[in-house]
C-alpha cells in the first residue's frame, strides 16, 4: 500500500479506498463554530431548512475572535450567538476570555485523531495536532456540516515534511515552521495536506503551531504523524506517495523572521537584525501557551521594555492562563511593562486589542503580516518566535535572541543598551521610510530565494 | 458585455474585505460597500451587476472569512476567474453560487477594464483583443453552480451532489 496519512484517514472514514483526487463525503466528528460567522452560520442553517443541528454533542461553540466584544455591534453579535447556543442547547460553549477555538480544542481533547472536523476558521487545520484531519471552511459549508454531520472533500494530495536532529538552545518550532513556509511558500501546499514526520513526541503546543502553520502555505488539512494520541492505524504507508518532500535539519535552523507583508518572506534574523519595532504582541494560536509566555519571561524577567516599545501579551486559552499566573510568568511579564490581555485571538486579526496605528512597526508571533491584518493598512508586521518578540520587546528592534540567553548579567545589559542606543529615538512609525521592508529584502535576496514585495 | 476587473497573485481575503470591516463589525447592510477598499479604491461604487474578477495565482488566499465572497454576491460580480484558487475562498464561490473557474492564460489576455464575456460552455473568456481559455469544472461543482450554490442544492435534493 502507498496511502499517505491523508488517504489513510479519508478511506477509513468515508468507508471505501480512496486516493488523491477522489471526491469524498464524509461524516464528521466535531464541527467547530466561532463568533465572527455565527450570522452567516445561522442564515445558512434557517435557508436549509434546518432547525436543530445534527448533533448537539459534537458542536463547540467559541467567542474569541473579538472579545470581549469592542463594540456594539459586535456585543450585539455575542448575544445572538448566546442566545442560538441556548436555543440548540448546544453543551460545549466557550465565551470571551476562554480563549482561542484552536488551542481549546486541541488541550481539551475535542479531536479526535483520525477523524474529520470542520472549522469555521481558516486555521482549523490546528487539528492535526493530535492526527486530525482538521480543515477550515466558510460559514456555509459550516452550516451544511451542522445540518447533515458531514461533508464533501476532494481527497489532498500530500507533502511530507521531515524533521531531523534536534533545535538548538533559543530556536523554536515557530523558527521550524517559519523555515518550511519559506521554503514550500503560500501556496505551495495548496489544496494538499502537510504531514510532519519526525516530530510526534513534541509537546502538543508544539504541534499545535506546527498544524497550525499549514494553513500560511494554503493547505487543506496539516497533520503530525506518530503523535501519542494516534491509535495504531493512524500512520501513513511506509512507500506512501507524495507530492513533494522536504527535509529541514532542526539543529543548523537559525531565527526565523517574515519580513512584511507576505508570511512567506521570510529571511534569517542577521538579516533583520536592528529593524526597530513599535509593538510586540505574543500570543495566538501559534504562539500563546505556557511556554511561549516561559520563553520571553526568561529574556524580561527582572527587566522593563524599550521606553516607548509596547508589549501585549495575550495567553491562548484560560489554563495557559492561569498556568502562567501560577509560576509566576505573568507576574514577570506583567513587571516587565507587559499589558496582559483575556486569552482569546487579541489583536492577531487586528478587531480587539492593541491594533496598529498607521506606520507603526509590529513584531507578532502569530501567523499572518499581511497588509491590514492588525489594524491600518499602513502598519507593518514581522513575524517571529516569543524569543525573537522578547528581545524586540526589551531593546526596540530585532534581534538575534541567542546571546541574550547565554550572556552574563553584565554583558546582557551591554547587548541592550547597545541595541536601544541603535533605535530612533521617536520610534519606528517616526522613522519609517517606507523602504527598509525593501532593503531586508534584497538583502535577503542575495542570501536565498524569497518573494518579492507587492505593495 | 461585463467589465473585468484584474488582480494579481496571491490576493488574499483582507485586501477583499479587510477584518475591521467584517459583517459582524460594520453590520449586515453595510460590508460589502467595504470591498477592495484598500486595494482597490472605488470597486464598491463602480462595479457593475455581471461583472468578472480576473486574477492570478492562489487567489482567495487567507482567512477563510465567507463575507468576502458575500461582498462580491452582494455586488453582482459574474464570476471570478484566475489562474488557481485558494481552497477556501474557491468552495465558498461554488457554495454561495459565483463561478470560480481556472485560467491558465486569462491573467496575460485580460487588461484590467476589458468588456468581456464568460462563455463558460465554450471554455472561453472572450476579450476585444482575443479569447481566454477557461476549464470547465467538476460536475460536482456545476451542479451546486445551477442550483443558485449548496443551500438551494440541498434543498432541492435533500443531499450533496453524487461524487
Amino acid at each position: 500500500m502507498t496511502r499517505t496519512l491523508a488517504e489513510v484517514i479519508l478511506s477509513r472514514v468515508s468507508g471505501r479506498d480512496v486516493r488523491a483526487g477522489d471526491l469524498v463525503i464524509v461524516p464528521v466528528s466535531r464541527v467547530m463554530v466561532h463568533d465572527s460567522v455565527i450570522d452567516a452560520v445561522m442564515a445558512g442553517l434557517r435557508d436549509l431548512g434546518r432547525e436543530r443541528v445534527w448533533d448537539t454533542s459534537k458542536v463547540c461553540v467559541f467567542v474569541d475572535h473579538a472579545a470581549p466584544a469592542p463594540t456594539p455591534v459586535v456585543a450585539d453579535s455575542h448575544r445572538v450567538l448566546r442566545e442560538w447556543v441556548r436555543e440548540q442547547r448546544i453543551p460545549t460553549f466557550y465565551d470571551a476570555g476562554e480563549g482561542v477555538c484552536h488551542q481549546i480544542m486541541v488541550e481539551e481533547g475535542y479531536c479526535e485523531p483520525g477523524s474529520v472536523i470542520v472549522g469555521s476558521d481558516s486555521h482549523s487545520n490546528s487539528y492535526g495536532a493530535v492526527g486530525a484531519f482538521g480543515a477550515g471552511m466558510g460559514a456555509t459549508d459550516v452550516a451544511v456540516a451542522l445540518a447533515l454531520g458531514r461533508t464533501w472533500l476532494r481527497v489532498p494530495e500530500s507533502i511530507k515534511v521531515d524533521f531531523t536532529g534536534r533545535l538548538r538552545k533559543g530556536i523554536t518550532m515557530k523558527d521550524a515552521i517559519m523555515r518550511v513556509v519559506r521554503e514550500i511558500g503560500t501556496d505551495g501546499a495548496r489544496y494538499a495536506c502537510v504531514e510532519f514526520h519526525g516530530v510526534g513526541d513534541l509537546p502538543q503546543g508544539d504541534r499545535i503551531t506546527l498544524a497550525g502553520m499549514t494553513t500560511e502555505m494554503g493547505a487543506k488539512a496539516g497533520i503530525v504523524v506518530d503523535t501519542p494520541e494516534a491509535p495504531a492505524w493512524l500512520r501513513p504507508d511506509p512507500d506512501a506517495h507524495y507530492l513533494r518532500e522536504v527535509s529541514i535539519e532542526l539543529s543548523t535552523l537559525e531565527p526565523q523572521i517574515a519580513v512584511p507583508p507576505r508570511v512567506d518572506q521570510v529571511v534569517d534574523v542577521s538579516v533583520a537584525i536592528g529593524q526597530p519595532v513599535d509593538i510586540v504582541f505574543l500570543g495566538s494560536c501559534t504562539n500563546g501557551r505556557l511556554v511561549d509566555m516561559q520563553q520571553a519571561a526568561r529574556v524580561l524577567r527582572g527587566r522593563r521594555v524599550a521606553p516607548h516599545v509596547r508589549l501585549e501579551v495575550v495567553p491562548s486559552s484560560r489554563r495557559q492562563f492561569e498556568l502562567a499566573m501560577q509560576d509566576g510568568t505573568l507576574q514577570a511579564l506583567s513587571a516587565a511593562g507587559a499589558v496582559i490581555g483575556s486569552s482569546g485571538c487579541g489583536p492577531c486579526l487586528g478587531r480587539t486589542g492593541g491594533v496598529l496605528a498607521a506606520q507603526e512597526i509590529c513584531l507578532s508571533t502569530a501567523n499572518r503580516n499581511y497588509k491590514g491584518r492588525m489594524g491600518s493598512p499602513d502598519a507593518s508586521i514581522y513575524i517571529g518566535s516569543p524569543y525573537v518578540a522578547a528581545v524586540a520587546a526589551l531593546t526596540g528592534v530585532i534581534d538575534d535572541p541567542r546571546p541574550y540567553l547565554e550572556a552574563t548579567d553584565e554583558e546582557f545589559d551591554a547587548l541592550v543598551a547597545r541595541r536601544r542606543g541603535e533605535r530612533p529615538e521617536r520610534g519606528a512609525a517616526s522613522s519609517r521610510s517606507g523602504d527598509r521592508s525593501r532593503e531586508l529584502v534584497m538583502a535577503s535576496a542575495r542570501s536565498g530565494p524569497v518573494a518579492e514585495i507587492d505593495d | 458585455m461585463a467589465r473585468a476587473w484584474v488582480f494579481g497573485d496571491d490576493l488574499d481575503t483582507d485586501q477583499m474585505v479587510p477584518g475591521r470591516y467584517a459583517p459582524f463589525m460594520v453590520g449586515q447592510d453595510k460590508f460589502h460597500t467595504y470591498a477592495f477598499c484598500d486595494a482597490r479604491p472605488g470597486f464598491a461604487k463602480e462595479v457593475r451587476p455581471g461583472d468578472i474578477l480576473v486574477g492570478g495565482e492562489n487567489f482567495g488566499c487567507g482567512s477563510s472569512r465567507e463575507y468576502a465572497v458575500a461582498a462580491l454576491k452582494k455586488l453582482g460580480v459574474g464570476a471570478v476567474v484566475a489562474k488557481s484558487f485558494a481552497r477556501i475562498f474557491f468552495r465558498n464561490c461554488i457554495n454561495l453560487g459565483i463561478p470560480a473557474i481556472e485560467s491558465a492564460d486569462a491573467i496575460q489576455i485580460v487588461g484590467d477594464g476589458d468588456d468581456v464575456t464568460l462563455d463558460v460552455a465554450a471554455g472561453a473568456l472572450r476579450t476585444p483583443h482575443g479569447a481566454a481559455t477557461v476549464r470547465p469544472l467538476a460536475s460536482f461543482a456545476q451542479e451546486i453552480l445551477s442550483a443558485g450554490g449548496v443551500i438551494a442544492y440541498l434543498r432541492e435534493n435533500g443531499d450533496f451532489p453524487r461524487v
